[in-house]
């Protein structure tokens, strides 16, 4: 695809081997984005009088920081929450709890007005490449409302702007005047995606950005969002479900159950020596391209379904689905604690744990590490 | 689940389309538009024995639903032209009335959907759709088919199906619903089920379960499956087979091992080569397929891989005007593609190999 050969002069600059891009160098990582305790309960409202008789506790007490350069993934399955923290940092949803903080200043609950010049800094790209475009719109008009929206001048103009982006993204400046019904799937992808870059944001939020597309479209949207990570520095919070992608994308991964933080570690530990046992549960579920492993293979299977978020389990709500639950789990909530450096979990009876000074939650109950 | 170091077929000399359970010989769908005829599937030549699994891979427009909606005899008529041969048990679907064709739906062989909140009726219990599809195909009272389809919903895993049966479609989470939906399709001991993309909506836990569900009443009922998806490590689990498909043909159909291990086709290659993967090294980046599926009113020219192959240029002109045929090149391995044995050996030992 002509875009593909287009970005590989940028690619090239860089040496083959080269695994620190210059916008992630040391001093570069102060926090971006520093969230605490964030909650979001959604009211559910009976009767006459409409009062509230529950809530769907879609997020729960989340907490984590995003450095600026790095990729942080959110993983977890339908009705972990993810979703929703998603839009709650990029303020499409006001959170009822907690705090975040960008760039130092607290967006918590600030005003649409206050946070609209805000907009140009944190920008999201949609799971659904058909429903997040406009049909009645044309390319130009969809990538160019970014900047009429903010009212930033450009130096040639708009329409110049936007064939920039376009260019960007692997497409042709000729579609401008096209209509989004004209392209497939993973194109409709570069649309999103060039919008979002169109005022050159500093974070974006990539709500499973190409679960919807084809595998072979998947690879060239992944490197396209990575080569543009580089290029312009941008820091990602990337939510998705596929744990072969996000391995492939993530400095930093965070597993989310049921609207709560359970994990989370530096990519290669957390795949390597998962700890808490849904992460553990999560990983040997995905199937795996390799026929020799098909009886070999331990897997742990989970029973049932996700319970739900309306009324979520007592303490650690993983505790109805996990093989090593024991009394404690359903009576006392575990707390996130670093397991190892840059390593937390939220679990009372974690799993790999080798030669690991014993920390204050209860692990010395727990069975022999995982092999 | 049968290993697959012996070949159940029996001679390894056997092509696809000839011999089986289900055979399917050169399969053609065409339709009819305003904007041209779309050749969704063009010439589709497989077979398969009860007991065992297909896997049909493919990504979009690559033909594989509309190939498993024709066996099922499910596009409304005067839709498609259909054309080729699908014989089930010695009994030719294609140009059968629909009267037929509708007694063998359901009995002979059923289908599960993607997606099960659109697939089932959301205006009926789950129970009901169950007992509708027992009693079309078999005179019992009301009171033995709910037994029986609580009894189908037990098996399936679905806890309290006593009251579960009465309840709607909604109100099911979605690894329940497609339970319901397999315990749907497999009420009345179809002798072939085809999957299309059965956990694609799914959660990976929940598909590990529904993968698991599926082999075990294969082994059960020892039907025939076939499973349609575009996830390898899916095919992986269960099949036996792999056929893999692009616009609308087979280009290479082996032994799931031998298409894991020794794939021969540069699209299977690209799919393999494009995916990451948890089992191996992380790559500092992706190899995808250069290019888009092709449309299917405008097929390319000769091989309709041609415009995305690294190595049509091997072929001196053949790739753009010659469409390869589907062979055999080895026991129970066909491929459709012009690379001559010696050149797809080197392309295989020297780039491909070392990267997978």
């Amino acid at each position: 695809m002509r875009g593909i050969q287009q970005r590989s002069h940028i690619v090239t600059s860089a040496p083959a081997d080269a695994t620190t891009p210059p916008s992630r160098v040391a001093g570069q990582n102060e926090d971006l984005l520093v969230v605490t305790d964030l909650q979001k309960h959604f009211p559910i409202r009976r009767g006459l009088l409409q009062r509230q008789v529950g809530a769907v506790q879609a997020v729960d007490g989340m907490s984590f920081a995003v450095r600026k350069g790095e990729t942080l993934s959110l993983v977890g399955e339908s009705g972990c929450g993810k979703t929703t923290t998603g839009r709650m940092l990029t303020r499409l949803l006001e959170p009822t709890g907690g705090t975040i903080l960008f760039e130092g200043r607290d967006i918590t609950h600030i005003s649409a007005g206050k946070m609209r010049p805000l907009r140009r800094d944190v920008q999201m790209i949609f799971q659904d490449p058909y429903g997040s475009l406009n049909p009645r719109h044309t390319v130009g008009t969809i990538v160019g409302a970014p900047f009429h929206l903010q009212k930033v001048q450009t130096e040639h103009g708009t329409k110049k702007a936007v064939q920039e982006l376009l260019e960007l993204v692997g497409l042709s400046p000729e579609h401008y005047n096209r209509y989004p019904h004209e392209f497939s799937g993973g194109q409709r992808q570069r649309i999103g995606i060039a919008r979002a870059l169109a005022l050159k944001p500093k974070l974006i939020v990539a709500d499973e950005p190409v679960s919807a597309l084809d595998v072979s479209i998947q690879a060239q949207v992944i490197n396209l969002l990575e080569d543009l990570q580089d290029e312009l520095g941008l820091t990602y919070v990337t939510i998705a479900h596929d744990l072969s992608v996000v391995r492939h994308m993530s400095d930093r991964v965070a597993v989310m159950y049921l609207g709560k933080l359970v994990e989370i570690a530096d990519r290669t530990p957390l795949y390597e020596r998962p700890m808490h046992p849904y992460t553990v549960a999560l990983m040997s579920a995905v199937p795996i391209p390799d026929t020799g492993r098909r009886t070999k293979r331990d897997r742990i299977r989970l029973q049932g379904d996700v319970p739900s978020p309306i009324n979520p389990p007592s303490a650690c709500r993983f505790h109805t689905r996990c093989w090593k639950a024991q009394e404690i789990c359903s009576t006392i909530e575990p707390s996130l604690a670093e397991l190892s450096p840059g390593h937390r979990v939220a679990c009372h009876f974690p799993e790999n744990l080798i030669d690991l000074p014993m920390p204050t939650v209860h692990a010395g109950s727990s069975g022999s590490p995982q092999d | 689940m049968s290993t697959n170091t012996t070949p159940k077929h029996g001679d390894p000399a056997v092509r696809p389309g000839v011999g089986g359970f289900l055979q399917v010989k050169d399969l053609r769908v065409h339709f009819p538009t305003d904007d041209g005829v779309v050749k969704s599937v063009d010439g589709l030549s497989f077979n398969l024995e009860r007991g065992e699994t297909l896997g049909i891979v493919g990504e979009s427009g690559s033909g594989k639903s509309v190939t498993s909606l024709s066996i099922m005899g499910l596009h409304p008529a005067g839709t498609a032209k259909i054309s080729g041969q699908v014989v089930l048990n010695g009994d030719n679907l294609v140009g059968a009335s629909p009267e037929h064709i509708r007694k063998l739906r359901g009995k002979n062989m059923a289908m599960i959907f993607q997606d099960p909140l659109s697939a089932m009726h959301p205006y009926y219990t789950v129970g009901h759709q169950i007992i509708e599809a027992y009693r079309v195909h078999n005179s019992v009272s009301k009171q033995v088919a709910r037994k029986h389809a609580i009894d189908m919903l037990d098996r399936v895993g679905i806890p309290q199906p006593g009251s579960r049966v009465d309840e709607y479609p909604h109100q099911f989470s979605g690894g329940m619903r497609q339970r319901a939906m397999i315990a749907m399709a497999l009420s009345c001991d179809p002798e072939l089920l085809i999957a299309d993309e059965p956990t694609t909506a799914l959660d990976v836990t929940v598909q590990a379960q529904i993968l698991d569900l599926i082999r075990d009443l294969q082994q059960e009922f020892n039907s025939a499956v076939i499973i349609i998806t575009h996830d390898l490590g899916v095919v992986a689990e269960l099949a036996d087979d792999i056929l893999v498909m692009y616009a609308g043909r087979g280009v290479e159909y082996a032994t799931a091992h031998e298409i894991f291990t020794a794939p021969q086709h540069p699209y299977t290659w690209g799919l393999l080569g494009s995916m990451p993967r948890l089992d191996r090294e992380r790559t500092e980046r992706l190899r995808p397929i250069q290019g888009t599926p092709p449309s299917l009113i405008n097929v390319p020219s000769g091989c309709p891989f041609h415009p995305r192959c690294t190595y049509a240029e091997l072929n001196g002109g053949a790739s753009e005007t010659d469409r390869p045929e589907f062979v055999e090149i080895s026991p129970r391995h066909f491929l459709a593609c012009h690379l001559s044995e010696r050149d797809r050996q080197r392309v295989w030992d020297n780039d491909i190999k070392p990267t997978l």
